[in-house]
């Protein structure tokens, strides 16, 4: 494979910490302060998207930044899962800095520079994730994604939303240091590297017993992942502005999480390793539980953004799911989840901000009717909650076949049923929320919408255009694919 | 045994007087009465030294002349040293307790912990 | 006159001088005593910066005092190891000279300002002469110096209480002391010298002796007792708590480090790594007071209200990393406990140092009353969230460069069980830290601070400045961590007596 070494990698992560500074420095003048925000994100997808062509011809981009100490090296590499990743969560980055900027003017937030410049430093610490070329790297971003998404999370600063912070907080960075940095040193004491590596890092540096140890260490010490025990922080952290629970919460934090899950299987265990150890099945059912339990939890929700969340945790253990079904076509659907259900999810993220924003509604009980008064949007919902579901052509459905398919192949067929049974739960919650704005009346009690509800456009043009985007991505699931398969190779 | 005791009965005045002076620092009350098993302590150390130094039939080694056997000078030279250190100490200690008593009206540690923590309260009027 | 033989004594002699200058000068005006301190510590360290650099380039360096060839006059040694810590030392110094003008404006009356920066070279001279002597005895000596100015620096806090922690602190230090030159005395009694290379030498075939083991015992206890080691830390939280602000950072940043110099010292050059490791197995003891003091200092640490007392039973917890690492005594360990005798000097001292600007500024020391801080004094609360994130062991921050090192000495010594104690601390610590950090950032104003002016203030430039200056350099040193680093493994190399 060629190494191409260069430091667009660096670019890439280092745009949006300048921009950082500069917002800061312009908290005076919102016009400029929010050209940077645009600007940066911009110029960030486009150096992403410069680094796509070399990746796709089977390439890896590399750079070095710093040696802290031996061993211990803040590196990156572009690789095929880095570059799908940072792409999803740069292109919506776009899309969710227009969206954010209505929605804080128009609810008139306070400290919007503070938040603005928050999400840049996130957006920073993402990017810098998805590049990670060793363990260590991907911790510290790990890391300073909590870090900077806290004062977003707290953004209210009523005491409801420092306790969904201090949850937050408490929840993210209280597993990583007990359980994941637990593992690290583990992982370096019998491996002597945290470098990534396509064969895995540590067959047959330990005894069967450790190596299970830090399986579970690292399952249990990667929160973002939302598996349970472990997921109660993202239901808390929705008290959060919804621009930060759509692009953080849909896209940067929990993604970094099953991101960084799927790092630790397929380039710190190996395939060959996980298969060898036979805990793949077991972690499997495990997974399964936190999808099925999800969904039956998110039934129960009144609170549009509760539901989300909740379906937010079973979605992403499809991801982990598939990883840990170990065949090719399983990997491939847990993938390209990453980047389907960023799309989609993102959409419906940005339905429930922009009903708050638009019409002041929060429950999915007030939401009679609503269509009639904010088509755009409630279309758009229903076509993500579709992809959610998994039926053709939305994005959802490229990554559910292959996850069957993958479930069959390795002949594990009570994995198949949970996928089945999950697909009936997802319409369960999400379908009747669609019938009951499209089709039930306005109520005319203290529900009723008012004449001057309307659609917001710098709010509802990127909700139309994620969800657009995921119907693309159901029709043309190739590029996507490819990028994948390129990872499993 | 007896001769372990009698033998080397300086050591065991050097321990006795130690642990009186341990005793008194710790167990006292009265802070001047901890300062006193402060030099109690300390005077044990010296005579420890100088313990250490003796040679049986020697001499102070300043005279050359008659003398076979010197005791070894350098203890004493240490406990000069040692003397300086264990008198600053007590002066700072000294200094310390006039000032805890002109703010606290006491120098009984049990009162002065009661008082502790306790920014409003004023020394009584008859000390200052 | 100024030439490279004679670095060793001139880092020492310049601030003992400038120590008497102070208050004479001092009666010209009250800020040249301030300056000759700055002079001082500058020229010390600048010299300490020499020596460590021919040390490691030539090797180690011996002087001998008034010409007296060892070991019967005094030497002045300098190895990679304490090279080390006397950069660490004076630098720090430095910082925190420039940092105390304005502090000890408010915190002492004019008149004894003067005498406050004699004090304060005096304690200096004394930190730097312990590191840097050869000499057993010598080393009591300045021990007494640095505590006798020590205990005179801790009485000039503001309020009474600040007495009786410095009379606690004396009674303490002095059995400590005591009980160091008991130790002295023991190992003269059987090997007739007092120069630490020639100890090191003559000891190994009196191991068996039961005078030397006794020493070692008397060695062990007092300076447990210098040091602050679980658990005998009782007076350190009384004395960080009321002693003004420049000298509770001096403190915390300095004193204890010198004293783990000082036990390490002992342990591993006067006595061999053989000596602690299996004859006498002492590192056994240590280590289970290490881990109680890391446990119990961060669960005490939990429960106060005071800031300065929090910080202090957080040092308490991380002198216990000190000497887990140095009781492991692998190379990767030992430079894991070197490096944070670096590393928590700069941390606690930065943090102390907020915490100081905020009492300068508002008078505040309670962590209730810090609520809403974040908008009053933005840079200070900016360095505090640097030193607490450090202190938690956050990557890209010193604290995590030594809990790493330490980390992985213990499991390269089979000693897994370390690290959930490492984390847990790691867990405790940032609960401590981050509840104030939340309260600064994201609560409404305390009464006590919405009683002062809205706009924000922070603490004078010089102030300010320092602070973030260390805070920085946690994050530099947490990056470019390779630089102490070195000369840490060379140290701890040094130590293990490879």
């Amino acid at each position: 494979m060629e190494i191409i070494h260069s430091a667009r990698p660096l670019y890439a992560m280092a745009v949006s910490a300048v921009a950082v500074v500069l917002i800061g420095f312009s908290y005076e003048r919102p016009n400029l302060r929010e050209f940077w925000t645009i600007l940066a994100a911009v110029v960030k997808f486009a150096i992403v998207m410069s680094m796509v062509p070399a990746v796709l011809d089977g390439k890896t981009i590399e750079y070095s930044l710093v040696t802290i100490l031996p061993g211990l090296e803040i590196g990156f590499k572009v690789d095929p899962m880095g570059i799908l990743f940072a792409a999803t969560a740069s292109f919506l980055w776009i899309l969710t800095s227009f969206y954010s900027i209505g929605y804080m003017r128009t609810l008139k937030e306070h400290a919007q520079t503070r938040y603005f410049m928050c999400f840049a430093a996130t957006m920073t610490a993402t990017i810098g994730a998805a590049f990670a070329a060793n363990m260590f790297t991907l911790f510290l971003f790990y890391e300073a994604i909590t870090l900077c998404t806290f004062p977003l999370v707290g953004h209210k600063e009523t005491p409801e939303a420092r306790a969904g912070a201090r949850k937050y907080i408490v929840y993210l960075l209280g597993t990583s240091l007990a359980f994941q940095l637990f593992a690290i040193f583990l992982t370096y004491n019998a491996a002597g590297t945290l470098e990534f590596s396509s064969q895995g890092i540590l067959a047959g540096t330990a005894s069967k017993t450790m190596l299970t140890v830090i399986f579970v260490l690292f399952i249990a010490g990667i929160a973002k992942a939302g598996i349970m025990p472990f997921h109660n922080w993202l239901p808390a952290a929705m008290v959060a502005p919804t621009p930060v629970s759509a692009l953080l919460h849909a896209v940067a934090v929990v993604k970094t999480g099953v991101f960084s899950i799927l790092r630790v299987l397929f380039f710190v265990f190996g395939t060959d390793l996980l298969v060898d150890l036979d805990i793949g099945t077991a972690a499997a059912y495990f997974v399964s539980f936190t999808i099925i339990m999800a969904s039956f939890v998110a039934l129960t929700k009144d609170n549009l953004k509760a539901r989300l969340a909740y379906s937010t945790v079973s979605q992403l253990s499809y991801i982990v799911l598939g990883a840990l079904l170990l065949t090719p076509s399983s990997a491939v659907g847990g993938i390209v989840h990453i980047a389907n259900h960023a799309f989609s999810k993102i959409t419906l993220f940005f339905c429930a901000g922009h009903i708050y924003a638009a019409a002041h509604k929060t429950n999915i009980s007030q939401l009679g009717g609503i269509a009639r008064r904010m088509p755009w949007t409630m279309a758009a919902f229903f076509i993500a909650s579709l992809s959610m579901i998994g039926v053709p052509p939305v994005a959802g459905f490229v990554s559910k076949w292959y996850l069957a398919v993958g479930s069959v192949e390795a002949l594990n067929y009570p994995v198949l049923v949970v996928l089945l049974a999950s697909t009936m739960l997802n319409a369960a919650y999400f379908l009747p929320i669609t019938y009951k704005a499209f089709f039930e009346r306005e109520k005319e009690d203290e529900y009723h919408h008012g004449e001057e509800v309307r659609e917001i456009p710098i709010m509802a043009i990127p909700l139309v255009l994620t969800a657009v985007g995921s119907v693309i991505i159901g029709l043309y699931p190739d590029y996507f694919i490819a990028l994948a398969r390129e990872v499993i190779r | 045994m007896i001769e372990l005791i009698i033998g080397k009965y300086n050591y065991w005045i050097y321990i006795a007087l130690m642990m009186i002076g341990f005793y008194a620092m710790i167990a006292k009350e009265n802070l001047i009465k901890k300062i006193i098993g402060m030099n109690i302590f300390q005077t044990a150390v010296i005579l420890f030294y100088i313990s250490m130094s003796k040679v049986r039939g020697g001499t102070a080694p300043i005279e050359w002349e008659h003398a076979v056997r010197y005791e070894n000078p350098l203890p004493h030279v240490l406990m000069l040293t040692a003397i300086v250190v264990s008198v600053s100490t007590t002066a700072v200690a000294l200094a310390l307790v006039i000032r805890i008593y002109k703010a606290f009206g006491s120098i009984e540690e049990d009162k002065i912990l009661e008082m502790k923590g306790d920014r409003t309260g004023k020394p009584p009027e008859s000390v200052l | 006159m100024i030439s490279a033989e004679n670095l060793p004594i001139l880092v020492i002699i310049i601030p003992l001088i400038s120590a008497i200058i102070t208050p004479l000068v001092g009666r010209i005006h009250r800020s040249i005593g301030w300056l000759v301190a700055l002079l001082a510590t500058s020229l010390s360290f600048a010299y300490s910066l020499a020596l460590i650099r021919s040390v490691m380039e030539n090797g180690p360096i011996s002087y001998w005092l008034g010409g007296w060839e060892p070991p019967w006059g005094i030497e002045y040694v300098v190895t990679p190891f304490n090279g080390f810590v006397l950069c660490v030392v004076s630098f720090i110094t430095i910082v925190i000279t420039l940092y105390a003008r304005k502090s000890i404006e408010q915190d002492v009356s004019e008149s004894k300002i003067p005498f406050f920066y004699s004090l304060y070279l005096l304690f200096f001279t004394g930190l730097m002469g312990i590191v840097i002597t050869g000499d057993i005895f010598n080393l009591y000596v300045f021990i007494e110096i640095s505590a006798l100015s020590g205990y005179a620096l801790v009485a000039m806090g503001r309020e009474r209480d600040a007495l009786i922690a410095s009379y606690n602190y004396l009674i303490l230090g002095t059995i400590g002391a005591s009980f160091i030159v008991l130790g002295i005395g023991y190992l003269y009694m059987v090997t007739g010298t007092l120069n630490m290379a020639d100890l090191s030498a003559r000891l190994p075939e009196l191991y068996d002796s039961t005078t030397v083991r006794s020493a070692f015992a008397f060695f062990m206890v007092g300076l447990s007792l210098k040091l602050a080691l679980f658990p005998f830390h009782i007076w350190l939280p009384n004395v960080y708590t009321h002693s003004p602000s420049t000298v509770s950072a001096l403190m915390a940043a300095t004193s204890t480090k010198v004293s783990a110099y000082v036990l390490l010292r002992l342990m591993f050059t006067v006595y061999r790594p053989e000596f602690v490791l299996t004859v006498v197995p002492v590192t056994k003891i240590l280590l289970i007071l290490a881990a109680l003091a890391i446990i119990i200092g961060s669960v005490i640490a939990l429960a106060q209200t005071n800031i300065k007392r929090m910080l202090a039973y957080s040092s308490v917890g991380q002198i216990g990393y000190i000497i887990l690492g140095a009781s492991i005594a692998n190379q990767t360990s030992m430079t894991g406990s070197l490096m944070h005798i670096f590393n928590h000097a700069l941390m606690k001292g930065s943090l102390f140092m907020v915490v100081g600007a905020m009492v300068y500024r508002t008078g505040i020391v309670n962590i209730e009353d810090m609520r809403g801080m974040g908008k009053k004094m933005p840079f200070a609360m900016a360095a505090f969230t640097i030193g607490a994130l450090s202190m938690i062991g956050f990557p890209f921050t010193v604290g995590f460069v030594s809990k790493w090192y330490l980390a992985v000495g213990a499991l390269k010594a089979d000693m897994w069980y370390f690290i959930p104690i490492i984390l847990l601390s790691s867990l405790l610590t940032a609960v401590y830290f981050w509840r104030i950090v939340e309260a600064i950032y994201f609560r409404e104003k305390s009464e006590k601070l919405a009683g002062l002016p809205s706009e924000p203030a922070e603490a004078p430039f010089g102030m300010t400045a320092t602070t973030l200056f260390l805070s920085l350099l946690c994050i530099v040193f947490g990056i470019a961590a390779f630089i102490p680093t070195k000369v840490a493994a060379a140290a701890a190399k040094l130590l293990l007596g490879g």
